[in-house]
């Protein structure tokens, strides 16, 4: 890549930040260039964050139509997916599923829901709230 | 709270581990450039893990695993390197505030999730995230100097506490690491030599058969299994491929961003050896790094317009990457110095 080549193109999941990479300059040697975000990296970031955003949509409605917990929106909300939580609380995923129906969730004794809590870094009563807007 | 600032030169680098090795190191009065760093560590390389899933997907690796850079720039340059875990947060904290009074600069392992000064569409949770230490101010938030910005930051403890103790996949467990005494003068010309032909052997993937997930073999392996999505729903192809860009663009700036990294080390070493085929080699690995943005590009229009493209020749880019990257390879190790 040269350097001139070095793509600015203000991706909106940089905020304002840059990022270094190394290209070409006319000699033929490498320098650093700081760049302001690539379109086609932004492109794939974006889909990703859309699809979580989604998610986030779809789990907060399940909870108000009484299908899921409101342990399944905090967990889109903070990014885990089930195998990554199993990892962060020492649950096992099979345990984690059964807490996403709600009225297996509405029964866990607190020091469970302290687990999760603890987790997202929230309080007992933010985990079982859910909000009507994300 | 009393203010604490150790001397350090805070550098802005492409990736967090060489950019903290990099950064220590300057600190330490031993000039040392990021590509240099990476370049000693051997650390290039291509791994897909079919068994460790971020989000359901495989983990695509484009250099060696967290903690090896370090290590390995340690070892060469024998410097010694002071690394500690801790089982109990308080107790890491206390420890880190004790190397900072004692004036050392402290290398830290934590979850990229829980920094608050990352971008929001950044904060995912990757556990292997290098920053160094350099301070505390007199509101008691610490001062760092995380490579990958452009100035330096501070983080609130609490925050740093959870992020150094964030569990999961690759969990820190407060990993903390200092540098010892840096010797006075260090030939850098044997170690350039013996790195680059480790990296070349690396470059072939385990010798091990049916393993086929590291090096030239996983690339071929990926684009394997880029042309079997079309046997899958498209949802999960745009994913996968999106997912691909990602590890390779965005997360420590992946595949393409690595090649462009070795190649400034070989020109950097043409330059401080006075060989004129490291050079020439240094202008291959950009092109093999040109390939690799080829193939994002690629990647990304199939997600954008699944019409316009065929998931046959987006394998196709990826199997000229395993060409190109087999020819690096060969001439690395036919490089005169080694005869």
């Amino acid at each position: 890549m040269k350097a001139k080549q070095v793509p600015q193109d203000n991706s909106p999941s940089y905020s304002g930040h840059k990022k270094l990479v190394y290209a070409v300059n006319d000699s033929g040697h490498y320098t650093g260039i700081q760049s302001s975000g690539w379109e086609v990296e932004n492109f794939a970031t974006q889909m990703a964050v859309d699809d979580l955003n989604e998610q986030t949509l779809t789990a907060i409605k399940d909870y108000h139509d009484g299908k899921a917990s409101s342990l399944a929106y905090h967990m889109c909300k903070h990014r885990f997916d089930i195998s990554a939580l199993a990892q962060c609380t020492g649950f096992f995923q099979w345990q984690i599923r059964r807490h996403l129906l709600p009225h297996i969730f509405s029964r866990l004794s607190q020091r469970k829901l302290k687990n999760y809590s603890a987790a997202f870094s929230i309080t007992i009563a933010q985990l079982t709230r859910v909000p009507e807007h994300p | 709270m009393s203010e604490i600032v150790n001397h350090l030169i805070h550098q802005q680098s492409s990736h967090c581990e060489t950019g903290v090795v990099a950064n220590m190191l300057s600190s330490k009065g031993f000039a040392m450039s990021e590509p240099m760093a990476f370049g000693l560590a051997s650390a290039l390389t291509f791994a897909y893990l079919p068994f460790v899933k971020i989000g359901g997907l495989p983990l695509i690796a484009y250099r060696m695993p967290p903690k090896t850079i370090i290590k390995t720039v340690a070892k060469k340059l024998n410097i010694e390197l002071i690394t500690r875990k801790f089982s109990n947060p308080q107790k890491g904290m206390q420890a880190l505030d004790q190397a900072l009074e004692e004036g050392h600069i402290v290398g830290l392992q934590t979850s990229v999730y829980w920094l608050p000064y990352f971008p929001e569409d950044m904060r995912f949770h990757f556990n292997a995230h290098n920053l160094t230490v350099y301070g505390k101010n007199a509101q008691g938030d610490y001062l760092i100097s995380d490579p990958v910005f452009e100035e330096v930051v501070t983080c609130s403890p609490e925050s740093l506490q959870r992020a150094r103790f964030a569990k999961g996949a690759l969990a820190p467990k407060g990993l903390m690491y200092i540098l010892g005494k840096v010797p006075e003068k260090i030939d850098l010309a044997p170690q350039i030599y013996k790195s680059l032909k480790k990296t070349a052997k690396m470059m072939n993937g385990l010798p091990v058969p049916g393993v086929p997930f590291f090096g030239v073999k996983g690339i071929r392996y990926l684009a394997k299994k880029i042309s079997e999505l079309e046997n899958k729903p498209s949802k999960y192809a745009r994913l996968y491929l999106g997912h691909i860009v990602r590890m390779q663009e965005e997360i420590g700036t992946g595949g393409a961003g690595f090649r462009f990294i070795f190649a400034s080390f070989l020109d950097e070493a043409s330059k401080l050896t006075g060989d004129s085929e490291l050079f020439e080699l240094s202008q291959f690995t950009t092109e093999i790094g040109d390939q690799w943005r080829a193939f994002a590009v690629q990647a990304v229009l199939f997600c954008k317009d699944r019409k316009s493209i065929s998931l046959q020749d987006i394998s196709a880019v990826l199997i000229k990457c395993a060409e190109m990257e087999k020819q690096l390879q060969s001439r690395l190790l036919s490089l005169s110095a080694f005869k």
